[in-house]
């Protein structure tokens, strides 16, 4: 079934153009079936095996050890239920949002792509196929963030989306191959047993750094958070569904995933429990200076990305349970608020907050979505953000509460009240202010995304017994590797506790910014210059002399003279090979002058009066007869010496290569010596080093023993095996077939290369004119 | 593009006739050395290059528009149908359900063939990618 889950979305993309092209408006509900079903499938499954981790696998790479193989326990599945719960909505939102747009068939191609990969993310029990699922997830990412290709900003953020994200990958590449060599498998559920014999290895501190590299560039942490607001370039259901409610969250997933192997590292809670700290303070703060309702959304899910980092680097039983509700309860308000902001600017056009009024009117359900996602963001009871706010300030307490965090997630979460009343309360009520656009409606498919998820907020909320025991405990479980007892009970009043206190606090405190906002960013605003030395700006820079790097190294290596190539390639080769060899004088004994027959000399004496000829002529077309003698030579060379085949090959190419330059020489303008004698000098030089190079390789390859050569394998198995007596073509194209089959799809390339520089004439110039 | 020049590269009648009797010596000989291949010098890229050099020849000694005539496919073609040819006699294998170009024979002799298999297919591919590229880049250049 997992196999299937992962598989069929990307199946399902290759046909959505298709079927958009058919159904139109209908498509969008048609694809939410499949996530549907497959929702359905992973809450059949949850609801039967609560808290026991299942392992499906088959054979990939056996070779290498590459399985495909799938681990189902909660942690899995929480994340699975959210990609394609929310999965189903946004597809269903998107054929509203973008209906009648030229691209949407594409558009829902990335979509399923990514609901894919993501599931491939979350569902992979092999780090490497999860890697390869993680590096889709910032590869569809990038598509989706670019979909208005046209806009500049769009392409720019996808880009910048692509790097940083790409980067992180990379090094979490290297950091799940520590890890699997540190625990000595590849499948993360032996590795989840192996934690002692990772945490002792010697490269525990590098693999901890790469990883959690890979986690946070992916989770927009500070300082690489930048590309998440600039990645609101992207359509609304992009925003919801990639950056609030699911891939932003894939560093959160790899961090609780690996946190019964790498939570008790020396060094994992200050890494990861202080850039949470940082990355929540930072986002909540700098959401508060925005007036465009989706970047302010994307500051604080940076914020929330933080509190969930933070949470998980505190550990202990309060926190992971904690991150694990806040993981679930922000994707249901953050996803319904992104929608309820998508819905906003499709009616009127516009995004300001300072500008928007008393939509309540014209557009009452989408209110109702809007405020129920908004009181829950705001923390308040008795949605569940509330209880989950309650856990995170519980994390605190139990672990000796120290004053500066706790101020810390104060602050945050008062900022996150801010910004939930701006955008759930502020922008509908009141008298209608003037629109780009008069406001309207949105149509069902629009409202029913963005309703449901706010409405379960609010279930959840009165009932947590519907989510305790069955999602959030086996993920709690799965996390801590405990056996499955849910520590903190989920309700909403817990008596008065210090944990009440400080929620009031915040809501008293969030109020009075909430009043005083105008007034606030105004004189916040005057220190905007400073944002100009932020980590945006270092991406630039390092872009930028990235850029300015190839430029220059390209200017230095590409000098586009034929000749400069080749002295530098021959050079190359003589100063590595030849330095090599130095290392390695011996005396060389030359063979016995005596074993030299005539006939063999006869032809070395030609060969050598045809090189002289060749480079002394003044003529072309003689220079090119010498080069031949000396090819027809080699072939001789080759008969006395018992390779046929060889001979044979080397006399016809030699015979084509030359009516080929036949052919080019009628094309050029007169011989011309064109270098001066020192040029040529050094030439010789060159070709003389490089000569003596080549003795030496050869003397030094028949002094050495290799031990036994391959050709006595082929000597003995060509008929046997391969039912031929010509080992030279049985080795063609029987043992290393594979690689003939490479060389003649590359000389079939060449061949379609020349053709192109000849016939193609993308400049007027006459082509032929290169060859000096 | 220039219209050819309607004369050939080398206005000889000695040449000319000549080139008549060897084209079809050489190309018949170019499929004796690919065919024998297997046991005895030649093989399929050997057979390709001798098989260019026939059509190379009729170029020079009449036009490259005659030697374009005189073969059956466009070089491009050749090439193309030569790296069908290679894959598909290494997913013969697979249908068979052996691994990837695993070789497979016949086990009774076929007239002339002997008893062929797989690699003798793929040895035709390969006979066909080294003619369609030779000439390819012969023909382009004549042609310029």
């Amino acid at each position: 079934m997992t196999l299937l889950a992962v598989l069929s979305p990307f199946a399902l993309a290759i046909v959505a153009p298709w079927l958009q092209r058919r159904l139109d408006r209908a498509a969008g509900w048609l694809l939410a079936a499949l996530p549907a079903v497959l929702f359905i499938g992973f809450l059949n499954f949850a609801l039967r095996h609560p808290a026991e981790s299942h392992v499906f696998s088959w054979p990939w790479i056996p070779s290498l050890q590459i399985q495909l193989s799938f681990l189902l326990d909660g942690l899995s599945l929480l994340f699975a239920l959210m990609i394609t719960g929310i999965g189903a909505l946004v597809l269903i939102y998107s054929g509203g949002y973008l209906a009648g747009h030229p691209h949407l068939g594409r558009f829902y191609v990335y979509l399923l792509m990514f609901m894919g990969s993501m599931l491939g993310v979350v569902l992979s029990n092999n780090v490497l196929s999860l890697f390869v699922f993680w590096e889709l997830t910032s590869f569809s990412s990038y598509l989706l963030i670019g979909f208005y290709h046209d806009r500049q900003a769009s392409r720019a953020a996808a880009l910048q989306a692509l790097l940083v994200t790409g980067a992180g990958g990379l090094a979490l590449l290297a950091g799940v191959i520590l890890l699997a060599f540190a625990g000595g498998s590849w499948e993360l559920s032996e590795l989840l047993a192996r934690g002692d014999l990772v945490r002792g290895h010697p490269l525990l501190h590098a693999t901890l750094v790469l990883i959690l590299l890979g986690a946070f560039t992916k989770s927009a942490q500070f300082p690489f958070h930048f590309w998440l607001p600039a990645a609101m370039e992207a359509p609304a259901p992009v925003s919801t569904y990639l950056h609030s409610a699911t891939m932003v969250k894939a560093g959160v997933y790899l961090l609780a995933r690996l946190h019964p192997i790498l939570g008790a590292a020396p060094r994992w809670q200050l890494y990861v429990g202080g850039c949470g700290a940082l990355t929540m303070l930072v986002g909540a703060g700098l959401a508060l200076l925005q007036v465009d309702i989706k970047r302010q959304l994307a500051y604080t899910t940076v914020s929330v990305l933080g509190a969930l980092t933070f949470l998980l680097g505190l550990g202990g039983e309060t926190a992971v349970t904690g991150a694990i509700l806040y993981v679930l309860v922000h994707s249901l308000y953050k996803g319904a608020l992104f929608l309820v902001g998508g819905n906003v600017d499709h009616a009127v056009d516009s995004r300001d907050v300072t500008r928007l009024r008393g939509l309540r009117r014209a557009m009452p359900i989408t209110f109702v979505a809007a405020l129920l996602a908004g009181l829950s963001m705001a923390g308040l009871p008795p949605f569940v953000g509330f209880i989950s706010k309650e856990l995170i300030y519980e994390a605190l307490h139990a672990h000796d509460l120290s004053l500066l965090l706790a101020a810390v997630a104060v602050a945050a979460n008062g900022c996150m009240f801010v910004v939930a009343l701006l955008i759930g309360v502020r922008i509908f009520v009141g008298p209608p202010a003037a629109t780009p656009r008069e406001p309207h409606e949105a149509p069902p498919s629009m409202w029913l995304g963005p309703l449901a998820l706010a409405s379960l907020g609010l279930i959840f909320g009165l009932v947590p017994g519907l989510i305790e025991g069955r999602l959030i405990a086996p993920a709690v479980a799965a996390v801590g590797q405990l056996p499955a007892t849910p520590a903190p009970h989920l309700a909403l009043w817990h008596g008065f506790t210090p944990m009440l206190l400080l929620s009031a606090v915040t809501i008293a405190a969030g109020l009075l910014v909430f009043l005083g906002w105008d007034f606030l960013r105004a004189r916040l605003n005057r220190l905007a210059p400073l944002g100009r030395l932020g980590p945006a700006r270092w991406y630039e820079w390092v872009l930028q002399g990235v850029l300015g790097f190839a430029h220059l190294q390209t200017r230095i290596l590409q000098s586009g003279s034929l000749p400069v190539y080749i002295a530098t390639l021959i050079v190359v080769i003589i100063l590595l090979v030849g330095g090599t060899l130095l290392e390695q004088v011996q005396i060389v004994r030359l063979a016995n002058w005596n074993d030299i027959r005539f006939h063999e000399l006869c032809i070395i004496l030609t060969m050598m009066m045809a090189i002289l000829t060749l480079v002394t002529t003044n003529s072309r077309l003689t220079a090119i007869a010498a080069l031949g003698v000396v090819g027809y030579c080699v072939s001789l060379i080759f008969v006395l010496f018992g390779a046929p085949d060889l001979a044979i090959t080397q006399f016809c190419i030699e015979t084509l290569s030359v009516v080929l330059f036949v052919l080019v020489l009628y094309k050029l303008p007169r011989f011309q010596v064109f270098s001066r004698w020192p040029t040529r000098l050094a030439e010789a030089a060159i070709a003389v080093a490089f000569g003596l190079v080549v003795i030496g390789l050869m003397t030094l390859g028949m002094e050495s023993d290799l031990g036994s050569p391959i050709s006595e394998f082929y000597a003995a198995n060509s008929y046997l095996q391969a039912h031929g007596r010509n080992i030279v073509n049985v080795i063609l194209v029987d043992f290393r077939g594979v690689d003939t089959m490479g060389e003649i799809t590359v000389l079939a390339i060449g061949a379609l290369g020349v053709l192109a520089l000849l016939k193609l004439r993308l400049d007027r110039d006459r082509p032929g004119k290169e060859s000096s | 593009m220039n219209p050819p020049p309607a004369r050939s590269m080398m206005p000889s009648l000695i040449l000319n006739t000549a080139t008549r009797y060897l084209m079809p010596l050489l190309v018949t000989f170019s499929i004796f050395v690919l065919l024998r291949g297997h046991n005895l010098p030649g093989g399929g890229f050997i057979g390709g290059l001798i098989a260019a050099a026939a059509f190379v020849l009729y170029a020079i000694a009449h036009h490259v528009a005659a030697a374009r005539r005189a073969l059956p496919l466009d070089p491009l073609q050749l090439i193309a149908l030569g790296l069908l040819t290679a894959v598909s006699s290494g997913i013969l294998s697979i249908v068979a359900g052996e691994p990837f170009m695993t070789g497979l024979w016949s086990h009774d002799p076929w007239p002339v063939l002997g008893a062929p298999g797989t690699p003798l297919l793929f040895d035709i591919g390969v006979y066909l990618v080294v003619l369609g590229v030779a000439l390819t880049i012969v023909f382009a250049l004549a042609e310029e």
